[in-house]
């Protein structure tokens, strides 16, 4: 892995066409925000759209959040202007719905890498990430994952699958159990973040809880949203308890212990800590970092 | 020449009226001699008059003081009905004194002022038409805006000699015997109009309920009392309070409210016993709601809560968090209700609540206040009076008086559409930088520097975004950009006295 993986707990939809909430969109605090061209504009506005994202983006401070557009599909008149529009305007990620193949990725990853020279952006600075949202797609999950080394995610978009699987979303989301995990393996194994598809019923705080629950033990990154009062909750599931809190300074104190001893071998309450205790630990340290539980010296605050 | 939060008011105001530049938010201990009312002494049976247009012919004449209160809000009929026989009686020069002008009352005042029948008014704000009338320079002599606190001040040392006050009540005997929480159109507290019972020469009850002799508990007395009129309707019961207060969905407000919930209870102040003052707005509820869950987190009760009450915060004193709520007046149903069958919810008078020159107001007792604003500037000062246009569009209400508080906090969103709320310059100060402590938006906070304690205490805080005002300032202008600045002529429509009776600053005609 390359830099330090970032958190992507919450990824905000933004309606494209919604000039208060794109701008505002940065003042709730999501890891993730995403813009939507697509299906939150209508025909009559897909240009007002474009327009007005790209004017956004290159005009408020969005912070720290990382900045996502759901453009229109390669099958619409509007997917090549989205694309050169978003490049040109340096957004982080194009997200592109509907996917399912890797040629899908392979196409629209030309088209940005010829936008980027077009517009003097640096090539490859563009990342990209896949909405899965057909049987077709879940099948071919793994080669999506893997389309290009812009991706940086896949996510489930649950509405159009239910469809496609002559189903639709009940509350114990045992219809969605396999394509979750399709597409969990597929983006773990292609090293990318896997997030999880929108809860619409905002006055189902019980729904709410049990469905982020359920993916947070699953494992994904996050989860797709459509309110920003969803960021809290998802910010509580995800956070870290006390113990893994201590846990964890534990482990990076006997990194640090090792790094000045110079030992290659990290050793805790004597036995040798490996790889995977290290990530989780760092996992767990930039969750308790952003949910304000330990202080700029990395100490766990008591509540 | 310029006051202490350095605006301009003009030589000739100074001379003209005899006031005294804003010098400082403290009081002290000034000595002041308070003025008695007239008393006709009556012994007869009973009081009841049946018609508005003879009690006008009998009480009022040219040129006198007349003051209402404004607790039946956007319902009132009672102002309307009193008006219209004054204007249709020929009277002239008279000065209006409410205890606030709503909407509901702008055409006929607009109406008044045109025919020379008002022209000077007093009052804790205006809105709407009147205010557009009014910042276009339709009266005669500027109006003088005052604090709640201000204006009972003001009515006890006579600076406001009300020779007729005419009151509404939703119920009274025939002696005069009223009070604001029973009946059909009950609006709670009568807190406001206290004190003109208390001190206008003649009081003139307006009442569509005549209850049997003695009418109690008895919030005005029969001994304050001239007369009785017995109308049909007082006021629309529907409009006096907005409905069952619904909590804000609004993600922008709810951020607001969570942010002023967590500057709360990371000061200082946030212990057991400690009081605080709300608003009615969207984030105010919401953080009566934030602060609920604060207070069962923490094991932390309230002594009081002071101000203009709502639902939410009854809801609080029927949980226990709360032990007494000091009500001046009532926002909702649910709070204006809920006083007859409360006892811990105190009615009490403006004076009682907020009037500086007192032998202690209730404001003194405040830890936590939490305000809302037009605009605040990079020193502090807040405007809730003149719009970005440069017209009158709002009030002063209790906001220079609750701002004493040990802690204010402003909450409001850093723009409003295109307009930024957080200016280098407000248009009209109203309440002074110095009483200021922290300003919330959705982006962040900024805390007054003056207060180094809370500085060091909030950035302790994970997570808490503190800018400085400045920079809270221009993240505003950055979006927004710079407007034309506001063109105003040379002549004073409008006088915002601070609670002391100090100007603090002078609204201007507009210019179109």
């Amino acid at each position: 892995m390359v830099a330090e993986e970032r958190l992507r707990r919450t990824m905000m939809f933004v309606p494209g066409n919604n000039p208060a909430m794109v701008k505002d969109a940065g003042i709730f605090g999501a890891d993730s925000i995403m813009f939507d061209l697509e299906d939150a504009v209508s025909i009559t506005e897909k240009d007002a759209a474009r327009y007005l994202v790209y004017e956004a983006l290159k005009t408020v401070d969005y912070g720290n959040a990382e900045l996502v557009v759901r453009i229109n599909g390669l099958d619409t008149p509007f997917y090549e202007n989205d694309i050169k529009a978003m490049v040109k305007a340096n957004i982080d990620v194009i997200r592109l719905p509907k996917v399912e193949s890797a040629e899908m990725i392979k196409e629209l990853e030309q088209l940005v890498e010829s936008a980027e020279k077009e517009f003097g952006r640096e090539v490859g600075s563009t990342h990209l990430m896949a909405a899965i949202e057909s049987a077709q797609g879940v099948v071919n999950a793994n080669e999506i994952a893997a389309a290009s080394d812009r991706m940086i995610g896949i996510a489930l978009s649950a509405e159009d699958y239910t469809t496609d699987m002559k189903t639709h979303r009940y509350p114990d989301g045992q219809e969605l159990l396999y394509a979750r995990n399709v597409i969990l393996h597929a983006a773990r194994a292609a090293g990318i973040a896997a997030f999880d598809t929108v809860f619409t019923n905002l006055d189902d705080t019980e729904g709410f809880y049990r469905e982020t629950r359920l993916i947070h033990q699953l494992g994904f990154d996050g989860k797709s949203l459509i309110n920003p009062r969803q960021i809290a909750m998802v910010n509580e599931v995800y956070q870290p308890t006390a113990k893994e809190i201590l846990n964890a300074q534990n482990v990076i104190a006997a990194i640090e212990e090792a790094r000045r001893k110079g030992s290659g071998v990290i050793a805790m309450n004597g036995q040798m800590v490996d790889r995977p205790v290290v990530l989780r630990a760092e996992r767990v340290m930039r969750l308790a970092k952003a949910n304000n539980l330990v202080d700029s010296e990395g100490n766990y605050i008591e509540k | 020449m310029k006051n202490k939060v350095n605006r301009e008011i003009p030589d000739e105001i100074l001379a003209s009226t005899g006031y005294k530049p804003f010098e400082s938010v403290e009081y002290g201990h000034q000595v002041n001699q308070r003025v008695a009312p007239k008393v006709q002494a009556t012994t007869g049976p009973n009081k009841v008059v049946e018609s508005i247009d003879k009690i006008v012919e009998e009480t009022v004449r040219d040129g006198m003081t007349i003051s209402f209160h404004h607790h039946f809000r956007e319902g009132d009929f009672v102002f309307n009905m009193v008006m219209r026989s004054i204007i249709d009686h020929g009277l002239k020069d008279l000065t209006l004194a409410p205890s606030s002008l709503t909407n509901v009352m702008n055409d006929i005042v607009v109406e008044a002022i045109e025919k020379g029948v008002v022209t000077n008014i007093t009052s804790s704000g205006m809105r709407g038409s009147l205010g557009d009338v009014v910042s276009h320079g339709a009266l005669k002599n500027p109006v003088i805006f005052r604090s709640h606190g201000g204006r009972a001040r003001a009515i006890e040392n006579g600076d406001i000699k009300i020779d007729v006050a005419f009151l509404g009540v939703p119920n009274a005997d025939e002696m005069g015997n009223a009070n604001g929480m029973n009946g059909e159109t009950a609006f709670g507290s009568l807190g406001y109009a206290l004190m003109d019972a208390q001190y206008a020469n003649t009081l003139v009850l307006i009442t569509d309920d005549l209850k049997p002799y003695p009418n109690t508990p008895a919030s005005i007395k029969q001994t304050q009392v001239d007369y009785v009129v017995k109308v049909d309707k007082v006021g629309d019961p529907d409009k006096i309070g907005s409905g069952a207060t619904r909590f804000t969905k609004d993600p922008k407000e709810l951020q607001i409210a969570k942010m002023v919930n967590d500057v709360i209870i990371h000061s200082p102040y946030f212990k057991e016993g400690f009081s605080f003052q709300t608003g009615s707005g969207g984030a105010a509820l919401a953080v009566t709601r934030f602060l609920r869950q604060a207070m069962l987190d923490n094991h932390i009760t309230a002594s009081f809560a002071l101000g203009g009450i709502t639902k939410p915060t009854i809801d609080l004193l029927e949980e226990g968090l709360v032990k007494k709520i000091m009500d001046v007046q009532d926002f909702d149903k649910g709070a204006a209700f809920s006083m007859k069958s409360n006892p811990n919810q105190q009615e009490i008078d403006a004076s009682w609540y907020a009037d500086p020159a007192n032998k202690g107001a209730m404001v003194d007792k405040l830890d936590v206040a939490i305000l809302s604003a037009l605009e605040i500037d990079t020193k502090f000062n807040v405007n809730v009076m003149s719009g970005s246009d440069g017209v009158i569009r709002g009030a002063i209400g209790g906001h220079q008086d609750a701002a004493t508080a040990k802690l204010t906090i402003i909450s409001a969103p850093l723009v409003r559409g295109r307009i930024a709320t957080i200016v280098p310059d407000v248009t009209t100060v109203i309440t002074p930088g110095d009483s200021i402590d922290v300003v919330v938006t959705e982006i962040g906070l900024a805390i007054n520097p003056k207060r180094t304690d809370l500085i060091e205490a909030l950035s302790k805080v994970p997570g808490l975004p503190i800018y400085t005002i400045e920079e809270l300032q221009e993240r505003a202008q950055k979006i927004v950009g710079t407007p034309e600045p506001l063109q105003f002529t040379d002549r004073v429509v409008a006088l915002a006295e601070y609670r002391d009776g100090t100007l603090i600053d002078v609204i201007k005609q507009v210019k179109d």
